[in-house]
């Protein structure tokens, strides 16, 4: 589509290190109202965890940042540019790739239809031949239609599509449910590799054990606001002080 | 004179000939019908009258603009589907996030408003468009006449059909329709912006009754009744195929057409409701339709 052309902008870092600044954000779904003022700041390169218990609100904030979510007040900054009156189809285009929980892989299109689908956001992305050098799997079930694959190869598929755009922020949420530990290993070697690329990551995670050596931050969400920022080098200090927060 | 069950080869050929024309006036309505449902979810009440439109937009344009049927294929579907385009803007997209039921009576009463205000000006009794001077005359084909013209309807009416599929089923375009009808939420979340291709896809396929109904127009006569009565027989068929499907809509419309030719040579006093008795058989055989997906 034209539009999608247009948007295509050459990719220039601002200067600054901020990639995402969230402030006061609240979030409505229809009367219920999910997040209390959520505050906290991601920058560039950086991979960040927001831990917490189930509906602590933790999937709402990255449906939030999507403009997903019924209403939202407060201030979202991505890349420099306020983004609460944006549509939501004007914001992956500031260079952001969402990956939803349930992965959101369309029945009705094959691999490959599922990876060229998201229109390109910014030059820079990946090409088809480098995401299959990451995802081989996905080469060879190319022209599998989408939900046809395992449940690994789905949320391969579903973090793969996002690359190929041009994307500089991606929000990942829940990628590692209910998959087997060896899968869960490779989706942590592929976010190293995307972090070396110099990708910034928010990742919203259960499995702590997963996220613990990959991240540089780590905030922890409670009741629709952020309760603790535990940077990694205080991790094990702070290890049984989060246990408790997180109730395991 | 060759027989095929008692029926002369001639005879039973022109039926089938006729089944197969209005067979292919169901494919491009039902297709339609087919393409904004799945974006929209709405059944659209209003695709009648649109082909109805279709037929009358040509023919004023003859009778008042002297605009010759070629351009009349070319631009009534575009002024149609444009007007389509804007009643998706202004009124349906109010009430996108109401019960599609409310779509469905809200074009209901669309089609009414069409068909009344044309009836309050030319009457119910219906004009004829005349057959274009390049389609006029016959060919002998040796086993049946075909009258240019049919020949013209059912080739053109095939090629719309099948370019239809193929941007749906085999272009990017189409991809995003595919996608859009199945998670619009996570279309928005890829950059894509879905109202406007719900806009679009909701002028296309009321462009394509537009386009059936210009080609109708040499056909039948042009009434602001025609499309009504068209509706209720291409509603059966969108049931028997199921709204699934994309090249599901397009053979049920063809294969119903010749079922209903083929009960006309056989027992003519069933031709009217043969379409309906298959509609309930496929009711109780498979629910989803023929080409449904079961839910």
């Amino acid at each position: 589509m034209s539009q999608a052309a247009e948007a295509v902008t050459e990719y220039r870092d601002l200067d600054g290190a901020e990639m995402l600044r969230v402030r006061d954000l609240h979030a409505f779904y229809g009367e219920s109202h999910i997040l209390h003022g959520v505050d906290f700041d991601v920058r560039r390169g950086e991979l960040v965890t927001l831990l917490g218990r189930n509906g602590a609100g933790r999937s709402t904030t990255l449906k939030a940042i999507m403009n997903m979510v019924g209403q939202r007040t407060g201030s979202i900054v991505i890349n420099g540019s306020e983004t609460l009156a944006m549509r939501p189809h004007r914001i992956p285009r500031l260079g952001v790739g969402y990956c939803p929980e349930e992965r959101g892989i369309f029945a009705s299109l094959d691999v490959e239809e599922n990876l060229l689908l998201p229109p390109t956001v910014r030059s820079g992305g990946m090409s088809l031949d480098e995401i299959y050098a990451m995802f081989p799997n996905l080469y060879e079930r190319r022209r599998s239609r989408g939900t046809r694959l395992s449940g690994g190869e789905q949320q391969m598929l579903a973090m793969a599509r996002i690359l190929r755009t041009g994307a500089r922020l991606l929000l990942l949420d829940e990628i590692t449910e209910g998959l087997a530990p060896v899968i869960n290993q490779a989706l942590g070697e592929v976010l190293v590799k995307l972090k070396e690329r110099g990708m910034t990551i928010v990742l919203v995670e259960q499995n702590f054990r997963f996220a613990a050596p990959l991240a540089d931050r780590h905030f922890v969400m409670e009741h629709g606001r952020i309760i603790e920022e535990i940077p990694a080098a205080e991790l094990s200090a702070k290890r049984e002080h989060l246990n408790s927060l997180l109730g395991v | 004179m060759t027989m095929i069950f008692g029926v002369p080869l001639a005879v039973f050929m022109g039926q089938l000939m006729l089944g197969l024309i209005n067979g292919a006036f169901y494919a491009l309505l039902s297709l339609g019908l087919a393409v904004i449902f799945g974006l929209l979810k709405i059944i659209n009440f209003a695709h009648g009258a649109q082909y109805m439109l279709g037929a009358f937009a040509a023919l004023l344009g003859l009778q008042y603009l002297g605009l010759n049927y070629w351009l009349a294929l070319l631009l009534v579907p575009l002024v149609v589907g444009g007007l389509g385009m804007v009643i998706e803007r202004t009124i349906l997209r109010r009430i996108a996030h109401l019960d599609h039921l409310y779509g469905l009576l809200l074009t209901y009463g669309l089609a009414l408003i069409f068909e009344g205000a044309l009836i309050n000006f030319f009457g119910v009794s219906g004009a004829s468009y005349p057959v274009p001077e390049a389609l006029q005359g016959g060919l002998n084909l040796g086993f049946m006449f075909l009258p240019t013209y049919r020949g013209w309807v059912l080739v053109a009416a095939l090629v719309i059909c099948l370019a239809t599929w193929f941007i749906i089923e085999r272009t990017r375009l189409g991809a995003y329709l595919r996608a859009g009808t199945e998670n619009p939420a996570l279309m928005q979340a890829f950059g894509v912006n879905v109202p406007q291709l719900i806009t679009l896809t909701y002028g296309f396929g009321v462009a394509l009754a537009a386009f059936a109904g210009v080609l109708a127009a040499p056909l039948y006569p042009v009434s602001p009744t025609m499309g009504s009565s068209l509706l209720i027989v291409v509603f059966a068929v969108v049931v028997i195929g199921g709204m699934g499907s994309i090249l599901g809509a397009i053979l049920t419309g063809l294969g119903m057409g010749l079922v209903e030719g083929l009960t006309k040579v056989y027992y003519p006093e069933a031709a009217n409701t043969v379409i309906f008795l298959v509609m309930i058989l496929v009711l109780m055989l498979r629910p989803a339709g023929l080409f449904g997906k079961e839910a």
